[in-house]
C-alpha cells in the first residue's frame, strides 16, 4: 500500500515516531474494543431473535473508531448502515444503538445534544445532506465540521460526486470518510472502479485526498485530526480513503461464501485493527492481560445493562404509524390514527 | 391574512406572478436570517424567470447563491441546511429537471420527520417551474405535481394567482414541513393582480371556491384555474352556472371544500395538464366517488393530458394542455347526463 498512511505494522509494531500520547493510545484502544464488543453482541443477538436483520462491522472498527475520536462533541456525524462503532464513539448511548437495530422507534429519534444524524440505507444520498449541514454551519457561524462515511461502493453513485462537488465549490467544513472494505456486497472493488485509488478523486474536486491503512487506528485518528482541523480553519473538505476489509457477511442475512473464499477473508483478518492496537500497547507496556480481563468484564456488564435498558421499552401503538409525518396531522392521517387506535 | 383582504386596493400594487413571488422572497429573507435562497442562476443572473432578480444584490452572497448543476444536489443541499436550523428555499429551473432529486424527495424529505420521530425535522421549499403553453424546449413543460403528491410526507402547492402565490410561499417557507411549491410557467407574466404590499400569509391545505355555481363543479388548480374560468365565463353566457374549486395545495387535499361543492352541484370534472393515467385527478375523482357518490347526478369525468409525454412538438402542443373547449365538451357531456 504505496502512498498510504500507516504507523503501525499489523504485528503491532510502531513504524514511525507515533503522534499520538500514551493516553490518546489507550483511549483509543478502548473504544475500538468497546465497539468490537457491541459489534459480536450484536450478532449473537441477532441470532437469537432479539435484534433485527444487523450490518457487522467486524474489520472497520479502526476507521469508524479512529474518524469519530477526531470529532470534537458540537461536530457532527453523518453514518451510513454500517457505522455503528463510530457512532457509539461519537456518544450514541448503546441502549439507542440496540434499540434502532431491533426496529423499535424509540432508537431512531437520538438524544437531544448527540450529533449523529440518522443511519442511512439508501447509498451515498446522504452525503448532500453533510455538506448542507457543513455549509449551514459555516453560514451560521456555529464553527461544526461534519464528518460523512460513505463505502467503496457508494462512491458509485451520483450523489456521492454531486456531494463531493458542492463541498468543494462552497469550501464546506466536511470530512468524507470513505471505508474502502472491499465488498459493495458481492461486487469486489476492482469490478466497481477501474481506479481502486479512491483517494485519487480529491484530484478532480480540487481537494485534497489522503490514503490510510483504515486497520490502523493511530494513522485514521491522525489523518482525521488533520483533516478535521483544516475544514474548521476554513480550507474545506478532505477526501480520506480508510482501507479497510469487511471480515464479516453484508448483514446478518448475507452468506459471503456464494462469492467469496472465506479462508482468504480469515488471512486477511490477521491484520485486523483491535489485536493490531493490542499488540502496540503490550509492545509498549501499555496494556496487560489483567486490565484486557477488565476491560471485558466492564464492557460487558455495560452492553448488558443497555440491552435491559432496551427492553423496557414498550412496545409502539399501531396508530404511532401516521404520527410524525407531518408536524400535523391531516384530516386523512387523523382518520387513519383514529382507525388504527379502534376508536 | 383573509382572503378578502387580499384584494383590498390600499396599499396594493398591479404585480405578475413571478413579480409576486419575488416580493415573497424578498420579505422572507428580510424577515428572517435563517431564510436563504439558491439553485442554478439564481445568483447574479435573478434566475431564468427572474424570481430572483436583485435578491443578491439586497441580501448577499451568503443568502442569495447559485449552486452547481445538479438537481439532486440541490435538494439534498437543501435538506442538511434544514436540519441545521436554516429555512431553505431552493429553485428547480423547471419542475421537468426535478427528475434526477426524486431519489432526495422520496426517499428523504418526506421521511425525516417520520423515521426519527420528530427529532430531525427538514423544513424546505423547493420552487420549481411547471407546466406548457408557452412554447418552451422539450421536458420543459411538464407537471411532476402527482409523483410528488404520492410521497408521504411531502406538501404539494401550486398557486394560480399573484396574490395567492405572495402568501402562499410566505405561508410554505414558514411552514415546520417540506414543501413543493411549484408554478405555472403560462401564469407568470400573463396577468397582473393587486398584491398587499406588506407580507401575509395565506393558509396551506385549503382549498377555494373561485365562482359560485349551481350546475357542475370544476376542479383544478395552477395554470389550469384560468383555462376554468374561461370556461365557466362561455357557459354563464349560456346561462349555465359552473362552480371552480381552486385546489391549491394538493398536499395536504382540502377534501371538505370539494366534495361540498360537488354534492351542491352534483356533478364534477377534474381538469389538469399533466397526463391521465395516475394523475392527481384520479385521486380527487376518487375522493368524490367515496364521499359524494349518493349524490352524484353524471359520472366523475377529467379533462387531462393524454397518456403520452408532453409533446415537444410545439405546434400540436395546444391538443396536449387542457383549454376551455375541451373542458366545455366535458361539461356538456356530464350536463347531458
Amino acid at each position: 500500500m504505496s502512498g498510504t498512511v500507516r504507523y503501525v505494522s499489523e504485528d503491532g509494531r510502531a513504524l514511525q515516531a507515533l503522534p499520538l500520547g500514551r493516553e490518546e493510545l489507550v483511549r483509543g484502544y478502548r473504544a475500538m474494543r468497546r465497539a468490537r464488543l457491541f459489534d459480536e453482541r450484536a450478532v449473537t443477538l441477532q441470532r437469537q431473535g432479539r435484534l433485527g436483520v444487523f450490518p457487522p462491522y467486524r474489520g472497520q472498527e479502526a476507521a469508524q473508531v479512529g474518524a469519530a475520536l477526531a470529532l470534537e462533541p458540537g461536530d457532527w456525524l453523518v453514518p451510513t448502515y454500517r457505522e455503528t462503532a463510530a457512532a457509539i464513539a461519537h456518544g450514541l448511548p448503546l441502549s439507542t444503538a440496540i434499540l434502532y437495530w431491533r426496529a423499535h422507534p424509540a432508537g431512531w429519534s437520538f438524544p437531544e445534544g448527540v450529533r449523529i444524524l440518522p443511519f442511512y440505507v439508501p447509498i451515498a444520498t446522504q452525503l448532500p445532506h453533510a455538506v448542507g449541514v457543513a455549509h449551514a454551519g459555516r453560514l451560521r457561524g456555529e464553527g461544526w465540521v461534519v464528518l460523512a462515511f460513505v463505502g467503496d461502493g457508494g462512491t458509485s453513485e451520483g450523489d456521492a460526486h454531486e456531494a463531493l462537488n458542492f463541498a468543494a465549490v462552497y469550501s464546506a467544513p466536511v470530512v468524507f470518510v470513505v471505508q474502502n472494505n472491499g465488498w459493495a456486497i458481492s461486487v469486489p472493488t476492482e469490478r466497481q472502479m477501474r481506479n481502486t485509488r479512491i483517494a485519487d478523486r480529491a484530484v478532480g474536486y480540487g481537494i485534497p485526498g489522503v490514503r490510510v491503512d483504515g486497520n490502523d487506528l493511530v494513522a485514521v485518528w491522525d489523518v482525521m485530526r488533520q483533516a478535521v482541523a483544516r475544514a474548521r480553519a476554513g480550507e474545506g473538505p478532505t477526501l480520506v480513503e480508510a482501507v479497510t476489509y469487511r471480515l464479516a457477511p453484508h448483514t446478518t442475512s448475507d452468506d459471503p461464501s456464494r462469492y467469496r473464499d472465506e479462508s482468504l477473508t480469515a488471512e486477511l483478518g490477521r491484520a485486523e485493527p483491535v489485536a493490531r492496537m493490542r499488540a502496540l500497547l503490550e509492545g509498549l507496556g501499555l496494556w496487560s492481560d489483567e486490565q484486557e480481563e477488565a476491560l471485558v468484564a466492564e464492557l460487558r456488564e455495560e452492553f448488558d445493562a443497555a440491552v435491559a435498558e432496551a427492553d423496557e421499552a414498550p412496545e409502539p401503538p399501531p396508530e404511532s404509524i401516521v404520527e410524525q409525518v407531518f408536524a400535523e396531522m391531516t384530516a386523512d392521517q387523523r382518520r387513519a390514527w383514529e382507525a388504527l387506535r379502534g376508536g | 391574512m383573509a382572503a378578502e383582504s387580499v384584494m383590498a386596493a390600499e396599499g396594493t400594487a398591479a404585480l405578475t406572478m413571478v413579480q409576486a413571488i419575488n416580493q415573497a422572497l424578498d420579505q422572507a429573507l428580510a424577515a428572517d436570517e435563517r431564510v436563504v435562497v439558491f439553485g442554478e442562476d439564481v445568483g447574479v443572473m435573478g434566475g431564468v424567470f427572474r424570481a430572483t432578480d436583485g435578491l443578491q444584490a439586497k441580501h448577499g452572497a451568503d443568502r442569495v447563491f447559485d449552486t452547481p448543476l445538479a438537481e439532486s444536489g440541490i435538494v439534498g443541499f437543501a435538506i442538511g441546511l434544514a436540519l441545521a436550523g436554516l429555512r431553505p428555499v431552493a429553485e428547480v429551473q423547471f419542475a421537468g429537471f426535478l427528475y434526477p432529486a426524486l431519489d432526495q424527495v422520496l426517499s428523504h424529505v418526506g421521511r425525516y420527520r417520520h423515521r426519527t420521530r420528530g427529532r430531525y425535522t427538514v423544513p424546505l421549499v423547493v420552487r420549481a417551474a411547471y407546466g406548457g403553453g408557452v412554447h418552451t424546449p422539450e421536458q420543459h413543460a411538464d407537471s411532476p405535481e402527482a409523483l410528488l403528491a404520492h410521497a408521504p410526507g411531502v406538501k404539494v402547492v401550486v398557486p394560480s394567482t399573484p396574490a395567492r402565490a405572495k402568501g402562499l410561499l410566505l405561508a410554505a417557507i414558514d411552514d415546520p414541513d417540506p414543501v413543493f411549491f411549484l408554478e405555472a410557467i403560462k401564469l407568470y407574466r400573463s396577468s397582473r393582480e393587486a398584491v398587499p404590499a406588506d407580507p401575509y400569509r395565506l393558509e396551506l391545505g385549503r382549498a377555494r371556491v373561485v365562482r359560485e355555481g349551481d350546475a357542475l363543479t370544476l376542479v383544478c388548480w395552477g395554470g389550469m384555474v384560468e383555462v376554468c374560468l374561461q370556461a365557466a365565463d362561455v357557459a354563464a353566457r349560456e346561462g349555465v352556472r359552473l362552480e371552480v374549486v381552486d385546489v391549491e395545495t394538493l398536499v395536504p387535499f382540502d377534501e371538505a371544500t370539494v366534495l361540498e361543492s360537488v354534492r351542491k352541484t352534483g356533478r364534477a370534472v377534474v381538469v389538469h395538464e399533466a397526463a391521465r393515467t395516475g394523475g392527481f385527478g384520479a385521486e380527487v375523482a376518487a375522493r368524490i366517488a367515496e364521499g359524494a357518490f349518493f349524490d352524484l347526478l353524471a359520472p366523475v369525468a377529467r379533462v387531462t393530458g393524454w397518456d403520452s409525454p408532453y409533446p415537444p412538438f410545439t405546434s400540436v402542443e395546444h391538443h396536449y394542455r387542457p383549454d376551455a373547449a375541451r373542458v366545455l365538451a366535458a361539461v356538456r357531456e356530464a350536463l347531458l347526463t
